[in-house]
């Protein structure tokens, strides 16, 4: 060994354990303290034209950031299981996105389809959901997707299918726009609210989504749909069974058995269809991948005022 | 000094220079770092619901540049001020050479090393959406707005490696003159307000005072108008990039690149090493 030079195997060792110690307290402190727990999210820049100016040349990859904090907002509020759900930076993170990436298309579809989600899954804001999708137009004013997408938050989230067949009418009438358009403005002008044209709608989406995830939340939606048209047709089936047995209460086996079904009715996720055997209800298994399925009842098809 | 200029001298001066970059362990650690970071753009991208080319691309890009920035100013602030410091610039001064071919030797000899640190990384960003392509399902890809290895990638690329070499001349410049810290805030400054020029331009919108907004008018057509290599997002978007601006823009770089390094070369003329 030099003189002078301080060994380094000795060195290492004690530097790993003082680092160990070191973790170990802090573990200890965190548990006892709650110290790991992070704080309330926080918007420190609230202007995308001052973000914009201070991201210089990495406005792009700040717009990734926000985009990013954006989906860990909505995920991480979604998931929560207790406490009041609050989307409150939902969309000022996603104005943020899109102010410093005016083309990022994903952020607006996205976000739109976020924002109009109805409490307690979104922040129910289809006024916000518009207000972006408005602003990617004025980025991109040949953008079909955007009509088509604030044509779906008045159909879907606001029921006004009025102004949703609109905006569908305006978004045909741009260059590239896709064929459904056309049809699915008329149709939501004849026939708003119905099922069938809700198909429509999710089917439009699922050939405009030009992600995957829009695509697969289009299809579960479209799943969603397929699972409503089969409990509508097995409704009568059981009623008809029970009125044979004497409203005896009945099971998927005994129709089954009686020939009226083939075989245990599933889903089309593959989960098998929850029967009431005293009244004959029929509805989704407590755990399918397709609930809640959603309301068609006629107060939701009223006309949502906005804000 | 000399007013002939050797190109032989300053080729050999710039593979110098080149040679002390390649061998610098710092620049070593920059470059490995800037692939480590492209790479981990992979895992993060599994954060953006299907976002992942967008996002690699656009850090892929951000990093080249960022990195391309560190090299261009704290390795191009040294490369004047560092042979002042270890008095070596006496023996350079010694030779049969010009103080204009050393200036021009050290800048062509760091834009070299920029280049091939640009190319690399480049080389590694398009590796990694290659790969990120080739792992994607057919319907998946052909939502993307772009190709994953999209061509126009190196036109972004080019025009960072045009903006670099105008940071490294104004590096060389402020180091021709002030002490290396001086250099680096002169530089940092300069390079912060190159991205100001469309702000600077309309200025008048912001202040009421017309003569504060013709200063501020001025300042935007003297200082480097660095916004305009900044073409990622046009890339990344697969919007048109036309040929001309490429054109014109490298040419604003070309002749600003060549004030720089005059008045470089002016200021160095009048050093006293004594």
């Amino acid at each position: 060994m030099t003189p002078g030079r301080l060994p380094a195997v000795p060195f290492l060792f004690a530097a790993g354990v003082i680092m160990a110690v070191a973790i170990v307290l802090q573990v200890k402190r965190d548990r006892a303290y709650g110290t790991d727990v992070p704080a309330t999210q926080v918007l420190y820049v609230q202007s995308p034209e001052v973000a914009r100016r201070m991201a210089l040349s990495f406005d792009m990859v700040a717009a990734d950031v926000y985009w990013i904090r954006a989906l860990q907002h909505f995920g991480g509020t979604r998931r929560a299981t207790s406490g009041e759900k609050n989307y409150e930076l939902l969309y000022p993170l996603l104005d943020m996105a899109t102010g410093l990436d005016p083309y990022f298309n994903i952020a607006y579809r996205f976000g739109a389809i976020f924002l109009s989600q109805s409490k307690p899954d979104g922040p129910g804001r289809p006024d916000l959901a518009e207000k972006l999708l408005l602003k990617g137009l004025k980025a991109s004013p040949t953008k079909w997707e955007y009509m088509h997408d604030i044509g779906f938050v008045h159909y879907w989230a606001r029921h006004d299918y009025k102004t949703a067949a609109e905006w569908f009418e305006r978004g045909s009438r741009l260059p590239g726009a896709a064929w459904f358009l056309k049809p699915l403005a008329a149709v939501t002008l004849a026939e708003g609210g119905e099922r069938s044209t809700s198909r429509l709608l999710f089917q439009s989406l699922a050939e405009s989504g030009d992600s995957d995830w829009v695509r697969k939340d289009a299809a579960r939606r479209l799943r969603q749909l397929d699972a409503m048209d089969a409990m509508d047709s097995l409704r009568p089936l059981v009623a008809q069974h029970r009125a044979r047995v004497g409203g005896a209460p009945v099971t998927w086996p005994d129709l089954v058995r009686a020939g009226a079904l083939r075989d245990v009715p599933t889903d089309p996720d593959g989960f098998i269809f929850a029967l009431e055997p005293s009244t004959g209800e029929v509805q989704l298994a407590p755990k399918s991948t397709l609930r809640p399925l959603p309301d068609e009842s006629p107060s939701r098809r009223r006309p949502v005022p906005r804000p | 000094m000399s007013p002939a200029i050797s190109a032989s001298t300053v080729s050999r001066i710039a593979a110098n220079v080149f040679k002390e970059s390649v061998r610098d362990k710092v620049l070593y650690s920059i470059v490995l770092f800037a692939v480590i970071l492209i790479a981990a753009s992979l895992l993060l991208g599994q954060l953006t619901a299907g976002q992942e080319v967008k996002i690699i691309k656009d850090l892929g890009l951000a990093a080249i540049s960022l990195f391309g920035h560190f090299i261009a100013i704290f390795i191009g602030i040294g490369l004047v001020s560092k042979e002042v410091e270890r008095r070596s610039i006496y023996a350079l001064l010694a030779k049969p050479m010009s103080r204009t071919e050393l200036v021009l030797g050290k800048f062509l000899g760091l834009v070299s090393t920029l280049a091939v640190n640009v190319v690399v990384m480049t080389v590694a960003l398009v590796i990694v959406l290659a790969v990120y392509e080739a792992m994607t399902p057919e319907a998946v890809r052909t939502a993307w707005e772009a190709p994953a290895t999209d061509p126009r990638i190196a036109v972004a690329a080019f025009l960072i490696l045009v903006e670099l070499a105008i940071v490294t001349a104004v590096a060389i410049l402020f180091s021709t003159f002030t002490s290396p810290v001086l250099a680096a805030g002169f530089t940092v400054g300069l390079v912060i307000a190159g991205h100001f020029g469309a702000d600077l331009k309309n200025f008048e919108q912001v202040v009421d005072s017309v003569p504060v907004a013709w200063i501020a008018r001025g300042l935007y057509y003297v200082l480097p108008n660095l916004s305009a290599f900044d073409v990622k997002s046009q890339v990344v978007h697969a919007q048109p990039v036309e040929a001309l601006y490429v054109a014109m823009t490298t040419g604003y770089g070309a002749l600003y690149v060549t004030a720089l390094l005059m008045l470089s070369v002016l200021f160095f003329s009048r050093r006293d090493f004594k």
